[in-house]
């Protein structure tokens, strides 16, 4: 099973900061990829940690309000658009579709290089309009305010994100045509790893979805400098088309964040428990259906926006229908386990957390999708509870589940196990009380967005920044022995984890080619009934 | 720093109850489906946890009979939230026949509410216990939000049209009134108070303060004054269209549509007037964009109101007329 080591590898086959920059691997891609969202990462939470500080007292008395606009606005910016959004396809998809599907690299290397500096160049955009003074619409930005009344650096953002949705559209499209046409002789669409149907769908969703929210920015912009009036009424616009463009994107790409995830989380649950995971066709299935039905409920972000209360019961039944595939997938993870031999390795450590916290998420999702209760919670911190629940108990979740899994395959090193637990509890731990409080803070009445609150709602306030404290600490943890392992960490095995998937038949780290010799395909993913049981796992020995 | 610790709102309208019970009922449910996820994950963690010299456990594929269970049951449960939750909703949007007006004009950073009377208030909105109260609500710059947690009413003011919606409430006290649409620098500062009266407390203050004209002689001031009166006068041969007994009926417009003259329709032709051009009649008469505040068109429109309540009044024995009822209850379903 495992391949004899040859000398070079992808990371040592060249060097220099040409052979980075000018590389055509999808596996430097990714990497590249990985220090760029992990920068903007930092920096959105940077700006949390300043939202969580100021609303500390109820009174707005750390930041002025058009500071702490700005900071909340930033936060939702580089996260949504720099950080979750291309997060685990650029960097875990751009690895391992080649390898999963057993190519050499993805359908059109250059354009996967194109991608990341488009994303570059996006991201300075808006690192430019922060430097210069930043936005404070909210990464909604609703019209007219965003188009006629703030004073803010509105058109560098927007330039940014619209330069940022084609690297996502180049991922998308090369991610579509590698596992139409590479697949290594042999490798079925039924035989194909459930990451790889959950990138597939990812990048329908990506495809059909990013050109709108590209339209609806530059009508943003033509309407802020021209005056030319879409959206403003006193240009003879109307202000809710600019929701219904900006949800009809904005709603799937919640999907393009946990689709990916879900797939790394079938990954990860069937590895440690030694199973195929249970119903493979209907989890497959499941990610197609939510990308489909994903594009047919943006209205559910506007029930009480004077959109018709007919508009709003179809938005509402389809929110419901929406939310069957993603319980069926949880009930097919958890059934994986059943009879399974289950080891709790840090990668099944988030991928448990993932399960527990998706589920808080779905469920409050089916509550919001609730038209009567909807009008209640909308816009309060129910809201932001929830969407934290599913983008950040969710997707960054399956993110670090998804790092520490595949880390041995990118870097060649085992990190140390025994912080990676201790990281996964923290963050875990952290999250719950950050955001756990939100939900009763949301029901009770506090709006999102107010940089001054009234008193009765502090002690749940203050208990969410003591969990983001936690948070934080949980998630440098990471960072720290991941980087510290580049260097000081065991040398990896081939397959540490002894998981199936062609990605672990090659050298940790894989060379240039991926491949010593072109895979074939004999077997459906997820045969662990034909694969030792590894004892402790990869660090025990 | 307060130590009280509140964990769930005070209901204070009898539509805050009904949005209470669906929402515990949910959060039951919820709870359950949570509680069984993670418990039979917990349990399959335990119990197949994994043993020295473990053998690779046997392949399971899957069973369509679980699939479609798993499929079915979370999906009728679902459906019959969603026709639940859209009741309430109907509720919500539908306000009974006898309800109080107030004109709601969202404003950074403030609210301004006008009440029928004339008596004007800002970031305040006094209201009689028990009786229903429909806002009808407009922004004068950007979208706002109007919402009562008490009431667990919420509903946006869109700049350029009105929008609606309404409440009875049940129980004497002052609630917060929010702003819940960002609106730039000082939103968390639009906020205000709902104070529920007694009735003839309510009386009392809605007669106090200085004497100030009716909504409805204010806009018959405006009428004059903007000198509508010289096309839109009486009688055949007029260059406008009468207005007798305009608001709630239906107008004939230019290309056979037809629509029914409420608040949206005054408003729009007021403003916008090319937009929808009575049949009969030329384009001709000027945009008042810029000559009338929001406040000043909420007042034309009562105005408008009245004249067409004193012409039914007058003609009540002939023909029923519409003009009683509100139309934009009509418009809302």
């Amino acid at each position: 099973m495992s391949a004899p080591r040859s000398g070079t590898n992808y990371l040592n086959v060249s060097y220099g900061i040409r052979s980075w920059l000018f590389s055509v691997d999808h596996k430097r891609i990714a990497l590249l990829y990985l220090c760029s969202v992990t920068s903007m990462f930092l920096l959105g939470g940077l700006f949390a940690a300043m939202v969580r500080m100021e609303l500390l007292t109820p009174a707005g008395d750390m930041l002025a309000s058009d500071t702490y606009n700005k900071v909340f606005t930033m936060h939702g910016i580089v996260m949504v658009f720099f950080f979750l959004i291309p997060g685990i396809p650029a960097v875990l998809g751009n690895f391992l579709v080649p390898m999963m599907v057993g190519a050499r690299d993805l359908a059109f290397p250059r354009l996967n290089l194109l991608s990341w500096y488009l994303y570059t160049v996006g991201a300075l955009f808006t690192l430019f309009s922060i430097v210069i003074g930043g936005v404070d619409t909210g990464w909604t930005f609703y019209t007219p305010y965003s188009s006629a009344w703030t004073t803010t650096n509105i058109v560098p953002v927007a330039l940014g994100i619209f330069v940022t949705g084609f690297s996502s559209i180049l991922t998308g499209l090369n991610f579509i045509v590698t596992i139409h046409t590479m697949r290594a002789p042999g490798l079925t669409w039924f035989r194909l790893p459930l990451f790889i149907w959950a990138h597939y769908a990812t990048s329908i969703v990506i495809i059909l979805g990013t050109p709108v929210i590209a339209i609806t920015i530059v009508l943003l912009a033509l309407e802020r400098v021209f005056h030319l009036g879409f959206f403003d009424p006193a240009l003879g616009g109307d202000p809710v088309l600019f929701q219904h463009f900006f949800w009809f994107y904005s709603h799937p790409a919640v999907y393009i964040m946990i689709l990916p995830a879900m797939g790394v989380v079938s990954e990860i649950v069937a590895c440690f428990s030694r199973k195929r995971v249970f119903g493979y066709p209907f989890v497959a299935g499941s990610s197609l259906a939510i990308a489909l039905l994903g594009f047919l409920v943006w209205g559910h972000h506007m029930f009480v926006s004077s959109q018709s209360v007919f508009a709003g019961m179809v938005f509402s039944v389809l929110s419901f229908l929406v939310a069957i595939p993603s319980a069926v997938k949880v009930f097919n993870w958890t059934a994986t386990l059943y009879k399974g031999s289950i080891s709790f390795e840090t990668p099944m450590l988030y991928a448990f957390g993932f399960l527990g916290l998706f589920t808080i998420g779905g469920l409050t999702g089916l509550m919001l999708a609730t038209l009567g209760i909807d009008v209640h919670v909308h816009d309060t911190y129910f809201i932001v509870a929830h969407f934290h629940y599913i983008m950040v108990g969710g997707t960054v979740m399956a993110y670090l589940g998804g790092l520490h899994f595949w880390w041995p395959k990118i870097s060649g090193r085992l990190y140390p196990e025994w912080w990676g637990r201790l990281s996964a509890l923290i963050v875990f731990i952290g999250f719950n009380l950050t955001f756990f409080p939100q939900f009763i803070v949301g029901y009770l009445g506090m709006p999102r967005r107010y940089h001054a609150y009234p008193e009765e709602f502090q002690v749940l306030n203050v208990m969410s920044t003591a969990g983001a404290s936690i948070l934080g600490v949980g998630y440098v943890i990471p960072l720290i022995y991941f980087v510290w392992s580049m260097r000081y960490g065991k040398r990896a095995p081939s397959n540490p984890f002894g998981a199936t998937g062609l990605e672990w038949r090659t050298p940790s780290p894989p060379p240039t080619e991926n491949f010593p010799a072109p895979p074939t395909v004999t077997e459906e993913a997820y045969a662990y009934e034909r694969v030792p049981v590894p004892e402790g796992g990869a660090h025990a020995g | 720093m307060r130590s009280d610790l509140p964990l769930f709102p005070v209901q204070a309208s009898a539509e805050a109850r009904q949005v209470d019970h669906l929402f515990l009922a949910t959060l039951i449910l919820s709870v359950f489906f949570a509680l069984l996820v993670s418990a039979t994950l917990l349990t399959f963690a335990v119990r197949y946890r994994r043993r020295p010299k473990d053998k690779p456990p046997a392949p399971i594929h899957g069973s369509h009979v679980l699939e479609i269970a798993w499929m079915v049951l979370p999906l009728l449960l679902a459906m019959g939230t969603f026709v639940w939750g859209a009741e309430v909703f109907f509720r919500l949007n539908r306000p009974p026949d006898d309800t109080m007006v107030v004109n709601v004009v969202g404003k950074r950073w403030m609210w301004k509410l006008q009440h029928p009377s004339g008596r004007r208030e800002i970031n305040e909105l006094h209201v009689p216990l028990g009786t229903p109260v429909r806002l009808n609500m407009t922004s004068e710059d950007v979208i706002h939000s109007f919402y009562v947690p008490a009431f667990r009413i919420k509903a946006d003011a869109v700049p350029g049209r009105y929008t609606t919606t309404w409440f009875r409430a049940t129980r004497p006290g002052r609630y917060h009134l929010f702003c819940a649409e960002y609106c730039g620098t000082r939103h968390s500062g639009m906020i205000g108070w709902v104070e529920v009266m007694q009735p003839e407390a309510f009386q009392a203050w809605l007669a106090g303060g200085t004497q100030e004209v009716s909504l409805a002689e204010a806009g018959e001031r405006l009428f004059n004054d903007l000198g509508c009166v010289t096309c839109h006068k009486p009688g055949s041969g007029a260059r406008g269209p009468t207005l007798d007994k305009l608001y709630g009926s239906t107008v004939k417009l230019q290309g056979g549509e037809s629509i029914t003259a409420d608040e949206t329709y005054l408003r729009e032709s007021i403003l916008y007037p090319a937009a929808r051009v009575t049949a009969g009649y030329q384009p001709i008469m000027p945009t008042f964009r810029g000559l009338v505040s929001e406040e000043g068109v909420l007042e034309l429109i009562e105005y408008l109101k009245s004249r067409s309540a004193q012409k039914a009044e007058e003609s009540s024995a002939s023909a029923p007329s519409s003009a009683g009822k509100s139309p934009g209850q009509e418009r809302t379903p």
